[in-house]
């Protein structure tokens, strides 16, 4: 018998396109904070801790390690660091807890692209051979999978338009988010994207509580269970790959156990309003499904936060009451390579 | 009270020095040459460009196979406002291309005169670059072509004279750096001569150079403190190896320096005394040059060495 594992607290900033007043530590210490006084854990009671981030945002090598002064590091505590979203930090926390070791994990991340230019940025992380010597940014890379979606007829620019126009209505009730309400559709940035086809760029950190079996219970009333998680890769060259779907996607999904039943909302890490059309696609999401009601990464991106954010939103949103069954996705790397699926559930509801 | 955070640019470059496999190696090489390899999978595809092991299988792939240079765009985006580093300075479209021959696409720039001239389906053919040396921008670009589908191939077999072994791939990014605010605090002190910790509010613990938390507790450390000038040596090393772009002569002395005040020591060059006389508990204060914003190095006060017992705990 597995153990059941729980997202029990959720926090996140508010994102914004500059916080250089504050270093990483500062950044993220107030949501490490939320998380600790929701549950009422200390940084001592913390069984393992796990971190996103990546040192090419900041341009400093090791730089996950100044992070540490924020969760207690000493004496030495029980830690590991992803160069990737947080979601994938979570993905090793949520296998810690399996084992058994502890019963208590905490998952942050966190990304200020503020200081770089974060086009550039991402394209150190492409084939250093055959890609990286070209300098394809990533709107350009997303741009690419948008005209594939278009030339295939999954979508057009009026169809993207309203996506982007969708998410940044919802980000209205989400005060954390960066870009709210009505948001100009703009210039083409790399025809056929234009700027309210792409996210935001800005600096933000997120946090989370995992708990295993009935600690869980004891630190919320509605833990939001993880069901499954699993995560899958497509090839790394962006020509072998089909463009317009995403197989890893939908294999993660299915690993996870999300075809198993319907889910209520659907929180997807789609930093392009393109690949929202890709992502429903490949996790066959009906328009009764609820898709990104917290706006999503059209919204706010903090880059290797975002994702992590997408699975703190679906658990936040089970702990209110209003899902039950919710699928939250994370991505990274061009044109949705790299896939996570997490299914959580809170515990059927009865009658007061 | 908030004062401006300091900035200052970053530039991070590197040349990274990459070796290359057998079919990396015979396809960068073929470009050099002006011919275009692809890899056979066991099941039959053609990839291009290349790769060692079949995405799919994972199997081994060493069969290489000539394509053509004239191909098929299977995708396209353009691009108005190219940036530092890309193939053309003038707009132009990046392009996903099937070379003939080939049954998966090569990511590259189309030069084209605008969007209207380009789409999906159209027909390309390699601009090679004049000087070649073995890279991917042997590749200028791709170029528009009137040729029908089912270029001229051949059969090549990968084998040139003098194969390219390796790449330096160029990078630079940059930045603009920002310390924050605890050490955007701590630097302004030292410029007005001045040596600026924070307290822990939870442990009282005094960390400098501060960083806005303590690690021990960690909690945001706000309350700012002065410390030194005085401190104690509590460890050090002798440097015997000149640093490039440093003037200080060596054997020199690198010390951990406990500042009266502090919870934490700090570490700073030891000058003023002959590298073999520095001591554990040696008293030292910072000294300051003309005009600089941070200590140079610290010297010995000439007080008497600090008890072993003092400073044991910033060891
Ligand atoms: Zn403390």
């Amino acid at each position: 018998m597995t153990r059941e594992i729980a997202v029990v607290a959720f926090a996140q900033t508010d994102h914004r396109r500059t916080s250089d007043e504050l270093s990483e530590v500062e950044m993220l210490m107030p949501v490490l904070h939320e998380v600790l006084d929701a549950t009422g854990l200390k940084t001592s009671d913390i069984g393992f801790t796990c971190s996103g981030s990546s040192d090419y945002l900041a341009g400093r090598a090791f730089s996950f390690t100044l992070a540490l002064d924020g969760v207690g590091a000493w004496p030495p505590i029980s830690e590991s660091h992803v160069e990737m979203d947080g979601a994938w930090a979570l993905y090793e926390a949520w296998t810690k807890l399996l084992t058994g070791d502890t019963d208590t994990a905490l998952v942050y991340a966190y990304g200020k692209s503020s200081p770089g230019s974060v086009r550039d940025v991402l394209t150190r992380q492409l084939d250093p051979y055959y890609v990286a010597p070209l300098w394809p940014d990533s709107v350009a890379l997303a741009a690419l999978q948008a005209q594939a979606l278009i030339d295939e007829g999954y979508t057009d620019e009026p169809a993207l338009a309203a996506v982007a126009a969708r998410s940044r209505a919802d980000a209205q009730a989400n005060s954390h988010a960066q870009l709210r309400g009505s948001v100009p559709h703009g210039e083409y940035v790399v025809h056929p994207l234009r700027t309210g086809d792409c996210p935001p760029i800005g600096d933000g950190a997120a946090a989370v509580i995992l708990a295993a079996g009935d600690r869980a219970r004891e630190l919320c009333e509605r833990p939001a269970w993880i069901r499954g998680i699993d995560h899958r890769i497509e090839a790394h060259s962006l020509g072998v790959r089909e463009l317009t779907d995403s197989p890893s996607t939908r294999l993660a999904a299915e690993k996870a156990g999300a075809f198993e039943r319907p889910v209520d909302t659907a929180e997807l890490h789609a930093p392009f309003s393109s690949q929202e059309v890709v992502l429903r696609k490949a996790l066959r999401l009906g328009d009764d499904v609820r898709v990104n009601p917290s706006g999503g990464a059209l919204a706010a991106n903090p880059i290797m936060a975002a994702g992590l954010v997408r699975i703190g939103e679906a658990a936040a949103r089970i702990h209110r009451g209003e899902s039950d069954r919710a699928l939250a996705h994370a991505t990274s790397g061009p044109c949705l390579q790299q896939n996570l699926v997490a299914v959580l559930e809170g515990e059927p509801r009865h009658a007061q | 009270m908030t004062t401006e955070v300091l900035k200052a640019p970053l530039v991070v470059e590197f040349p990274f020095t990459r070796s290359l496999g057998p079919v990396q190696s015979a396809f960068l090489t073929g470009l050099r040459e002006q011919v275009v390899l692809g890899v056979r999978t066991t099941d039959g595809r053609t990839l291009v460009p290349p790769v060692e092991y079949d995405p799919v299988t994972a199997d081994e792939i060493r069969d290489l196979v000539q394509v053509a240079p004239t191909g098929t765009v299977t995708t396209w985006a353009w691009n108005h406002a190219p940036r530092r580093g890309q193939p053309l300075d003038t707009p132009f479209a990046w392009v996903l291309v099937r070379l003939d021959g080939a049954d998966t696409a090569l990511l590259h720039a189309l030069d084209a005169p605008g969007p209207d001239a380009v789409h999906t389906g159209m027909r390309v053919r390699i601009r090679w670059a004049a000087e070649r040396s073995g890279a991917i921008t042997d590749i200028a670009c791709f170029e528009p072509d009137d040729s029908a589908i089912g270029g001229e191939t051949g059969d090549h077999d990968g084998q040139f004279e003098s194969m390219v072994t390796g790449i330096v791939a160029q990078a630079r990014l940059d930045y603009t750096y920002s310390p924050g605010r605890a050490q955007t605090a701590y630097i302004n002190a030292l410029a007005e001569r001045r040596i600026v910790g924070e307290r822990c509010p939870s442990c009282r613990k005094v960390y400098v150079p501060p960083r806005g938390a303590c690690p021990t507790c960690g909690v945001a450390t706000a309350e700012q403190v002065e410390v030194g000038p005085g401190g104690t040596v509590t460890t050090f090393c002798i440097v015997n190896i000149k640093a490039r772009n440093l003037d200080i002569e060596v054997p020199y002395v690198y010390a951990h320096i406990a500042l009266d005040g502090a919870d934490l020591a700090l570490h700073g060059r030891i000058g003023g005394i002959p590298y073999d006389q520095v001591r554990m508990g040696l008293r030292v204060e910072p000294v300051w040059t003309e005009g600089g914003r941070y200590p140079d190095h610290y010297r010995p006060t000439g007080e008497p060495d600090a008890d072993y017992e003092t400073f044991k705990e910033s060891l």
